[in-house]
């Protein structure tokens, strides 16, 4: 009686998952593509070879790549700093650096323009330098705006992955390496970095995926299309033009993404499994 | 003597002092100092005038909404986060693989790209629009599809949060309730719900986190309409930075009044969570 009775509570449970899995996870996606070849192939393929789509497609790439490298450089510096050391305010510093995770991406768009716009304190700094440099860079409405604002949202995302596992690792290794005078450089690429390895791996994908996505942030500090629009923002603009034609060239443009976030998912559960059987 | 040794074995391993400078330098030049910059605009504004902004009919309801839908999002998150973490620790099925590897698309998936596809979808000309518009439920544009699709974004959040702890509750806690004549509802909230209660709430609290601050999977579904009350925060702050009007002061304002509020609810949260952590490590 009581195995025929967890049988089916099994059943239902189960059933409840794959329900909500199909309608919340895979209907979304197949909504995408089934409305980006709405119009056929043809019109897919102009709406992602447009002028529009490709330049967005440079932006977000270059986005992309050195929000990765920032964070990572970032990263492996503050996991080696709170996990090897101690020292007063450590707690403070490992807090300040998860803000990003808790706030509204909008904020940190907000936050440069207040820094670097028209009316920041900081602009007369930005524009002494350009003046004494000889060079135009804007930090407001400009690619490094949109790099800026993207780094700043997938700022904490390599660290948080490193941090446990160096953590789980404790110091005596280096402390070893150390005592017999080996120098820092080598400590970190024959002890640490090997133990870090997978989960660094991990950070930079979920980095990268968080990246290529970014919208609030980015829309706020980014305003001219087919210059420094990111995809996600060229999305927004062709649906928000309203036609039947632009709102189907937005879900071509979705699909590329969708297309990026699946490579994304894949990576993670191969470097997840690889990452399990290394620690084996 | 002693504090000579002690010393040396602070400092034994290299790199103390370049690595805090370095972090300290990226961190307050990328995050800090740009959230200090929100600070000090939102103190350009007088006290009645805050006030007077804060108090606005569209502002007060924007809040609402945006706390409301999180909130509801977040327990809803938490009640089919534990089912499927629970299906994909216990149980085997066809797919499960599948099902587990792709928990996480929404944090994958472009937040605009999830807001105009759940938008479509749930809509009058979407599949799953039309089906509920015949049972009479209006979905998209109204404060049901922000929660949709809060509950969209934060899913993988409370998902990643109880499964590692329900791996390693050994399966005899229950077996030996089962054997004593618990029944299967009283096994639960007596025997695993302490056991999960402490991850289940950090999932909460992430995903009430992205919730209140989420900006592009929300926009689209919810219409933005004040009259319907289905504008939320981040539509409002965004707003003060794109109409002609622009109007920096007030958006420094909200958004300062944003981060104390989402700052406190993951006090409380963590306040919450330290307390249920203890009662079961007792």
């Amino acid at each position: 009686m009581k195995e025929k009775n967890s049988k089916a509570v099994k059943w239902i449970l189960i059933g409840i998952s794959v329900i909500f899995f199909l309608l919340m996870l895979v209907l979304p996606l197949l909504e995408v593509i089934y409305r980006a070849l709405w119009d056929g192939i043809a019109s897919y393929q102009a709406a992602l070879t447009a002028p529009n789509t490709l330049s967005a497609l440079k932006v977000t790439l270059i986005a992309t790549v050195i929000a990765v490298a920032v964070n990572t450089v970032f990263g492996i510096i503050a996991s080696w700093l709170l996990t090897k050391f101690d020292f007063r305010g450590k707690n403070v510093l490992s807090t300040l650096i998860d803000i990003p995770f808790s706030i509204s991406p909008v904020i940190a768009g907000l936050a440069y323009i207040m820094t670097f716009g028209r009316t920041g304190w900081a602009k007369p700094l930005i524009d002494g330098i350009n003046d004494a440099l000889g060079t135009d860079i804007a930090l407001v409405f400009s690619v490094p705006a949109v790099v800026l604002a993207t780094i700043f949202v997938t700022f904490p995302f390599i660290s948080r992955e490193i941090i446990p596992i160096l953590y789980a690792q404790g110091r005596d290794e280096e402390e070893a390496a150390a005592m017999m005078g080996a120098s820092g450089f080598t400590i970190f690429r024959k002890i640490t970095f090997p133990h870090m390895k997978w989960g660094l791996l991990y950070g930079i994908i979920l980095c990268a995926a968080r990246a290529f996505g970014e919208f609030g942030a980015v829309y706020a500090v980014s305003k001219a299309r087919g210059k420094t629009f990111t995809l996600p923002l060229e999305i927004d603009a062709l649906y928000m033009a309203g036609s039947a034609d632009s709102i189907t060239q937005a879900f071509a443009v979705s699909s590329l993404l969708v297309g990026m976030a699946l490579i994304m998912l894949i990576l993670k559960n191969i470097v997840e499994y690889r990452g399990k059987r290394s620690d084996i | 003597m002693k504090q000579v040794q002690t010393k040396r074995k602070k400092s034994i391993i290299p790199g103390f002092g370049i690595s805090m400078g370095v972090s300290v330098t990226m961190l307050s030049l990328i995050i800090l100092i740009p959230l200090a910059s929100v600070l000090a605009y939102s103190f350009r504004l007088s006290g009645q005038e805050f006030l007077e902004l804060m108090t606005r009919p569209n502002v007060v309801r924007a809040f609402v909404t945006s706390i409301g839908c999180a909130l509801a999002a977040a327990v809803i998150n938490c009640i089919f986060g534990t089912i499927l973490a629970w299906v994909l620790v216990r149980y085997e099925f066809p797919g499960k693989r599948l099902m587990d590897g792709m928990i996480e698309l929404p944090f994958a998936l472009p937040t605009a790209v999830a807001g105009i596809t759940l938008t479509k979808m749930y809509s009058d000309t979407g599949f799953l629009g039309r089906a509920f518009e015949k049972i009479g439920i209006e979905i998209a544009y109204t404060k049901t599809g922000i929660v949709i699709a809060m509950v969209f974004i934060g899913i993988p959040f409370v998902v990643r949060a109880i499964q590692p702890v329900l791996e390693k509750l050994p399966a005899s806690y229950e077996e030996a309730a089962v054997m004593l004549g618990a029944s299967r509802f009283r096994i639960f909230w007596k025997v695993i719900f302490p056991e999960i209660a402490p991850a289940l709430w950090t999932g909460f609290g992430l995903a009430l986190a992205r919730g209140i601050g989420e900006y592009g999977s929300v926009i689209y579904i919810s219409g933005n309409s004040e009259k319907n009350g289905t504008q939320v925060v981040s539509y409002i702050i965004m707003q003060k930075l794109n109409s002609g009007n622009v109007d920096y002061e007030g958006a420094a304002a909200i958004a300062l009044v944003l981060l104390i509020i989402s700052f406190l609810m993951l006090f409380i949260i963590n306040m919450i969570q330290h307390i249920a952590s203890r009662r079961t490590n007792v």
